[in-house]
């Protein structure tokens, strides 16, 4: 990682490795009894809590139309809750968050580089001091030489991956992913889910990472939190404590079946219309 | 890509048409002499020629002043349509005020209008009018199209924009123009051929002797009955047609051809 060897005018410096006794930080983002009512009238969410740690790796996982898109937009400052709050700790800018959307959506128009660069550039940094971030960031998820190509050229995995690395060439502390690789095939998916857990592990963020996949949950992430259908509400809080990394023999473990097993109860009951 | 089969698509597109061209010419050509029909119910192809060769001057200082009423006309509607949908996309209240408008020019037809336009600008400044007439039919297609493309951003990447903090300029011409920029292209084949068109007809109903062009050289053949000419003039229409529709098709293909589906061969 050459992360650490540059300060810059976006971005907290970088702060070394995490800690390995897992103590808790002050919350990188806390919500408080966070709703949201559309304009429609429909209530996608229903007085969230949520603290959200350093260098956790949280899946939000429920049935579809329970919010979890809805929640992550709002983490992200796009539209504000209808009451609650959101607080983040003091001085973080919201270039402190990267996102990655369901679709890749890059532009067209552009390379790689300049879609990769487009956060820098929207900030204002002088196309000098962007490329050779774009550079180390592509290297980064394994895309270096693919700067000039356009992204009709570059398959379904590969436009993701330009994707994370538009994410987080700002270099946030928090990653929040929107089903990010639903539309991906399998092997592919697992090789970018490897890739994803790589960086996380010798970087420092955190991922919000929105899936209605409890393997893909059970296998990211070192927490799980499971939410209602909607109104969307937390119904289960679930610590994975297996340690990284973890590779395809965990997959296949009995200690993955547990974990799926416990995520899938938690759905289960969260489903059910008495639970509350 | 081989370039076997490329070549060989580029002979088609090239030999196809020219043999069909010529086949009926000659057939023309054939019954024509054949029926012995007089010159001024329909002329041969070489009586055509002819007059193209021999009344080369009249015709191409008519062709020019054409042309040039085609150009200024079509120049200024890509200018003012492109400029009216920017306006348009960053203020609904202006939109709301002038599209209705803009939907009136474009649904009234241009010949009834002519005459309220000669009036207006003068009997002596003819060419004039043809400029204005050409105009509004060959901007309300880069109107629309202007403002369909610059709504139609992916919702996504509009996202994107407001979470990096994009001010309303960059929001403008990084992600809204470059999205409009094939529908503007369409647009623009569009209008292309209609600012020729505009120019011609308001021709037959404005032109006059101060403003001769290829429209005033049709009618005044039709008058003294001299078909050939007639023919003449109607093939240098044509021909400016295409021109016209080749180079912005050629233009389009050059500026979306790394990225937009519409112009990218494919390859399986």
């Amino acid at each position: 990682m050459s992360e650490a060897s540059e300060g810059s005018a976006l971005g907290p410096e970088h702060r070394g490795p995490p800690p390995l006794d897992g103590v808790l930080d002050e919350p990188l983002v806390t919500l408080s009894a966070v709703s949201k009512t559309y304009a429609t009238g429909i209530q996608a969410l229903d007085r969230v809590d949520l603290a959200i740690g350093d260098h956790e790796f949280i899946s939000l996982i429920g049935p579809s139309g329970c919010g979890k898109s809805t929640l992550l937009r709002l983490i992200a400052g796009l539209g504000a809750p209808s009451a609650g709050s959101i607080r983040r700790p003091e001085g973080e800018s919201r270039r402190d968050i990267g996102f990655v959307f369901q679709e890749p959506t890059l532009m067209p128009w552009a390379t790689v580089a300049a879609n990769v660069g487009l956060p820098l550039k929207l900030a204002g940094v002088a196309p000098g001091a962007i490329r050779p971030r774009v550079e180390e960031g592509l290297a980064r998820v394994g895309l270096a030489g693919f700067a000039r190509a356009f992204p009709r050229e570059l398959s379904g995995g590969m436009k993701m991956r330009v994707s994370i690395a538009r994410a987080l060439i700002t270099r946030p502390r928090v990653l929040l992913m929107d089903e990010p690789f639903s539309a991906i095939d399998e092997p592919t998916r697992f090789q970018l889910f490897d890739d994803l857990l790589g960086l996380w592990s010798k970087a420092r963020w955190t991922v919000v990472f929105v899936t209605h996949s409890l393997f893909d949950s059970v296998y990211l992430s070192n927490r799980v939190v499971v939410m209602t259908p909607r109104p969307g509400r937390i119904y289960g809080d679930l610590a994975i404590d297996q340690p990284y990394p973890r590779d395809a023999l965990f997959r296949t473990s009995p200690e993955f079946g547990d974990w799926a097993r416990r995520v899938a109860a938690l759905m289960t009951s969260a489903a059910e219309p008495a639970a509350s | 890509m081989t370039p076997e089969p490329d070549r060989r698509t580029v002979i088609l597109r090239i030999v196809v048409p020219v043999a069909v061209a010529a086949a009926g010419l000659a057939l023309w050509e054939f019954l024509v002499a054949y029926y012995d029909v007089p010159r001024f119910v329909l002329p041969a192809p070489s009586a055509v020629w002819t007059s193209l060769v021999d009344d080369f001057a009249v015709l191409a200082g008519s062709w020019w002043l054409t042309v040039r009423i085609t150009l200024e006309a079509y120049f200024l509607a890509v200018v003012g349509g492109v400029a009216l949908a920017v306006l348009f996309s960053q203020s609904r209240l202006v939109e709301l005020a002038l599209f209705p408008y803009a939907v009136v020019l474009q649904v009234t037809p241009v010949v009834s209008i002519a005459p309220l336009v000669i009036i207006w600008v003068g009997l002596d400044h003819a060419d004039r009018a043809l400029l204005i007439l050409a105009w509004v039919v060959a901007f309300f297609p880069i109107l629309s199209n202007t403002t369909f493309g610059l709504r139609s951003v992916d919702h996504n990447l509009l996202n994107l924009f407001e979470l990096y903090g994009a001010t309303r300029w960059q929001v403008l011409t990084r992600l809204q123009l470059p999205s409009a920029l094939p529908h503007l292209l369409a647009g623009m084949k569009i209008s292309g051929g209609l600012a020729l068109i505009g120019s011609v007809v308001a021709e037959f109903v404005a032109g006059s002797g101060t403003a001769t062009g290829l429209a005033w050289r049709i009618v005044e053949a039709g008058n003294r009955l001299n078909i050939a000419r007639m023919f003449a003039a109607l093939i240098l229409l044509s021909a400016t047609g295409i021109l016209i529709y080749l180079l912005l098709d050629r233009l389009e293909h050059l500026v979306l051809r790394r990225w937009h589906e519409s112009v990218v061969r494919r390859e399986n």
